[in-house]
């Protein structure tokens, strides 16, 4: 079962004065992610990340496109009762302690007041601000307001979650904290989509990892694959969507965005694939060795390679 | 609905209660009114008259300026302190939002215009050793006052839906002034022609009007306001603020938020 | 896909509704105040010195919005039973307290207040009151010294404060000749015709309001009227010593040389002969200042 789903999603921002040009800031957008999983999404800043999750949060909309949500479209009220968000660098109403935020996000979020308060002892505890009292979040650190934010996210017991960047600014010993949540909600069975440029946590927690650069996919791929060091598997890019059906058998993954298809294959059949290829007449593109470390993985997806689709 | 209406208000009520800032304010309309008896000691025999037309002026143009200064940070704050982003992956809907955090304002203003008039009657009481039953109709003039706050802060919430704080409040302001003198741009639409006439009168009408809602000195004299007068007037802004109300929802609907 | 386009809807719906709604309201509200009311406010206002300090400082604006309400109020309403004079004083005297040096006000308003009714308020002491305080405050304007003098001889017909007025009027740099000329004439408590027409031809030049130049037009007409009617009656008489009977028609007159043609009014319409002997004007309506001794 998808949790998420993601077509065509993009969104083009008017820029200048006058002649107003056409500034891409998430080209269309093919992504899926399975129910539990955990999933990174990777990129330099300004690659377009928190541009999605705004899009999926309905916070700007989109120029096309369309997403569900745990199969109900991403714009339905209803279905946002099941999700959780913490935006990069969140901040929240100052003049609110900690208990009193998330007992007013919780009553937005649609749960009934029994029960409420404890919930909220119990999440502050579990992030570790079980000893914050009535301080106003104004006095917070910048820690204490990250592990507010996760707590906000997750106060009504959310099946799907969004973060972005949840690690940002934090020193190291936040960092490992948050961390240890993550995994937390992970053993939990949570589906978590979080956007981050830290190679090292998306190795530690996710299942999967896409990488976007400038507003665009460049690639997805398992992190278990891509850590093994072991070129036991390659991407093969090509253009030619009806040649998918043909080969669809021997890939171990495959991903379309218009004509571009993006398909994993076991590295000795390659040449299989190639032929197949060659015979439906797609047009290859490139064939890319799933080796190295995700950082390396990384670095080869986001240099400029303007050349390709 | 009603849940997330309510919680929207109260927490928008919450956050003009602890805010610093207002509390100066209104103590310095305290303060105002209490110092009016002071300006009465300038014109012999008129000191109630005095004090009436400078407590009530007060407690409006000050009252005015706060509903401008909360108003502007209703929407544009929420947006440039991100605080907006949390709320909306919420099953809240975005008029939801606008709509609770009118409400909550609304309240908020009541409270303080009721604060001030009960500082003001104390003055009263004090200088004039002992209210007359006239007095009462004293109370009609804050009731229109709060009026023209319900259209004020409509207004300033348009605003704050797609402008930034600064030009929200410059332009809130600029209408509360436009609205005292509106009745004199209607005058001027019906003795001109054509084109100019339909212009002005459009104007006219778009703009809030105060004029009917300024009974300051009316009230001082001891002349009441007639019942009729009192339900078309609240008539009249609640309508405005209604329609008000509903253009700052269709406005945020379709904002793409930064 | 722009949010939630169900919402949209209704609020624009909403909104064009509930705008509509405030529409008639406020027509409903401006019905029960009558159309007074805006006016009536300035009798509750406390004294004009209070309303300046009020103003913060905005005082002229302030005066300049009065005298426009009072420029629309009173002109478009001239003549109409539902004149309310006793607001036009109040509203002159707070506008000059709020902007003294406003000389239209001065100049236009004591005019409007001291001609009789319907063309005026019927109140000539008030001119005078204001007036006396427009030259308190702009002693170097010798015009107001010209108005004031006016209305002493004109509506108040107190020769000796008009001549005072004249006199310190042409005394003052800047004056022109004819105020010593009426200075000269009020002494001579000269109430003729010519002086009057004197009076009118001077305020005719002087002014810059068109109101004004009218009204004065029409005393001129009026007064020309008189001498020439005077004149006429004058000439039936010596025809009728001569011939023994009265003239029927004015050919009569040409006959006999004594006048030229058939004479007309300043307007362009003919006198009429009446049977007996006496003249009358075509239409009495053109000459709303002719009667007898008034001026």
């Amino acid at each position: 079962m998808l949790a998420i789903e993601i077509q065509g999603l993009s969104k083009d921002y008017a820029v200048g004065f006058w002649k107003k040009r056409l500034r891409p800031a998430l080209r269309p957008l093919n992504l899926s992610v399975k129910s539990g999983e955990t999933f990174g999404f990777l990129g330099p800043n300004g690659a377009g990340k928190t541009t999605t999750l705004k899009l999926l949060m309905g916070i700007i909309f989109p120029t096309a496109g369309s997403a569900t949500i745990l199969g109900k479209d991403f714009h339905d009220p209803e279905v946002k009762r099941r999700i959780g968000f913490l935006p990069e660098q969140p901040y929240f109403y100052d003049y609110l302690s900690a208990p009193e935020l998330l007992d007013y996000y919780a009553r937005l979020s649609g749960m009934p007041p029994t029960g409420r308060s404890q919930r909220v002892t119990q999440l502050l505890e579990r992030v570790g601000l079980g000893d914050v009292g009535s301080k106003h979040l104004r006095k917070f650190s910048k820690g204490m307001l990250q592990r507010v934010g996760i707590a906000q996210a997750i106060i009504h017991d959310p099946e799907v979650l969004f973060f972005d960047e949840p690690m940002s600014g934090l020193d190291p010993l936040g960092r490992h904290e948050i961390r240890e949540l993550l995994q937390s909600l992970k053993d939990d069975g949570k589906t978590v989509f979080f956007s981050t440029h830290i190679l090292s946590d998306a190795e530690a927690l996710c299942d999967r990892v896409a990488v976007i650069h400038k507003g665009e996919l460049r690639g997805i791929g398992v992190v278990n694959d891509l850590r093994a060091g072991i070129a036991e598997k390659a991407e093969v890019i090509w253009e030619g969507a009806h040649a998918l059906s043909g080969v669809a058998g021997s890939l171990a993954e495959s991903h379309v965005t218009g004509e571009t298809v993006r398909g994993v294959v076991r590295s000795q059949d390659i040449d299989l694939l190639l032929e197949k290829l060659r015979q439906q007449r797609a047009r290859l593109i490139s064939v890319t060795p799933l080796q190295g470390t995700l950082e390396e993985y990384f670095l080869s997806k986001t240099a400029d390679q303007e050349a390709k689709a | 609905m009603t849940s997330r209406l309510a919680a929207i208000a109260l927490n928008t009520f919450r956050e003009a209660v602890r805010d610093r800032v207002l509390y100066n304010l209104i103590l310095f309309v305290l303060l105002l009114v209490a110092s009016a008896p002071l300006f009465s000691q300038i014109s012999i025999g008129m000191e109630r008259m005095i004090l009436v037309n400078v407590a009530l002026s007060s407690i409006s143009l000050f009252g005015v300026i706060i509903a401008i200064f909360i108003g502007i940070g209703l929407v544009s704050k929420e947006i440039e302190k991100k605080t907006l982003y949390t709320i909306l992956s919420r099953p809240v809907r975005r008029w939801e939002f606008i709509v609770g955090k009118y409400l909550g304002l609304m309240v908020t203003l009541v409270v303080n215009a009721l604060l001030m008039t009960a500082g003001f009657y104390l003055a009263l009481l004090i200088t004039a050793h002992g209210l007359k039953k006239t007095d009462a109709l004293l109370l009609v003039a804050v009731y229109f006052t709060i009026l023209q706050f319900l259209m004020v802060t409509a207004i300033t919430l348009l605003f704050s839906s797609f402008s930034t704080p600064i030009f929200s409040a410059i332009f809130a302001f600029a209408l509360f002034v436009i609205g005292t003198f509106a009745e004199d741009l209607r005058t001027f639409a019906t003795m001109s022609h054509g084109a100019t006439k339909w212009v002005v009168s459009a104007v006219a009408y778009i703009v809030p009007n105060f004029a009917s809602l300024n009974v300051i000195a009316q009230v001082g004299y001891g002349q009441p306001v007639g019942g009729r007068m009192i339900v078309l007037n609240t008539l009249y802004a609640l309508f405005y603020s209604a329609a008000v109300a509903a253009a700052a929802v269709m406005v945020f609907e379709r904002r793409n938020l930064k | 896909m722009t949010g939630n386009r169900t919402v949209t809807v209704v609020a624009a719906c909403l909104f064009l509704a509930l705008f509509a709604g405030s529409v008639f309201s406020l027509r409903e509200v401006d019905a029960a105040r009558g159309q007074d009311a805006t006016m009536e406010e300035i009798l509750y206002l406390p004294s004009g010195k209070t309303v300046k300090h009020l103003s913060l400082g905005y005082s002229s604006l302030l005066a300049d919005i009065y005298w426009t309400r009072a420029v629309q109020y009173f002109g478009g309403r001239l003549g109409q039973p539902s004149m309310r004079y006793d607001l036009l004083y109040p509203l002159l005297d707070i506008t000059t307290d709020l902007d003294p040096h406003l000389l239209e006000a001065y100049q236009s308003g004591s005019v409007f207040l001291s001609q009789p009714q319907p063309e005026g308020a019927g109140q000539p002491d008030k001119a005078v009151a204001l007036l006396e305080k427009g030259i308190r405050e702009n002693p170097s304007y010798w015009r107001l010294y010209f108005t004031l003098g006016f209305v002493h001889y004109i509506d108040r017909r107190d020769f000796k404060s008009a001549q005072e007025a004249f006199e310190k009027g042409s005394n003052v740099p800047g004056a022109l000749p004819f105020m010593k000329v009426m200075a000269a004439r009020m002494a001579e408590r000269s109430d003729d015709i010519s002086t009057a027409m004197y009076l009118w031809k001077a305020v005719y030049e002087v002014t810059a309001d068109p109101t004004v130049k009218e009204t004065a037009m029409k005393h001129l007409a009026s007064l020309q009227a008189t001498l020439d009617m005077a004149e006429l009656a004058r000439r039936v008489q010596f025809y009728r010593e001569k011939a023994g009977a009265l003239p029927t028609s004015w050919t009569d007159l040409v006959r006999t040389g004594l006048l030229r043609g058939v004479p007309l009014d300043p307007n362009g319409a003919a006198y009429k002969l009446m049977p007996d002997g006496t003249i009358q004007v075509e239409d009495p309506r053109k000459f709303p200042f002719l009667s007898p001794g008034r001026r």
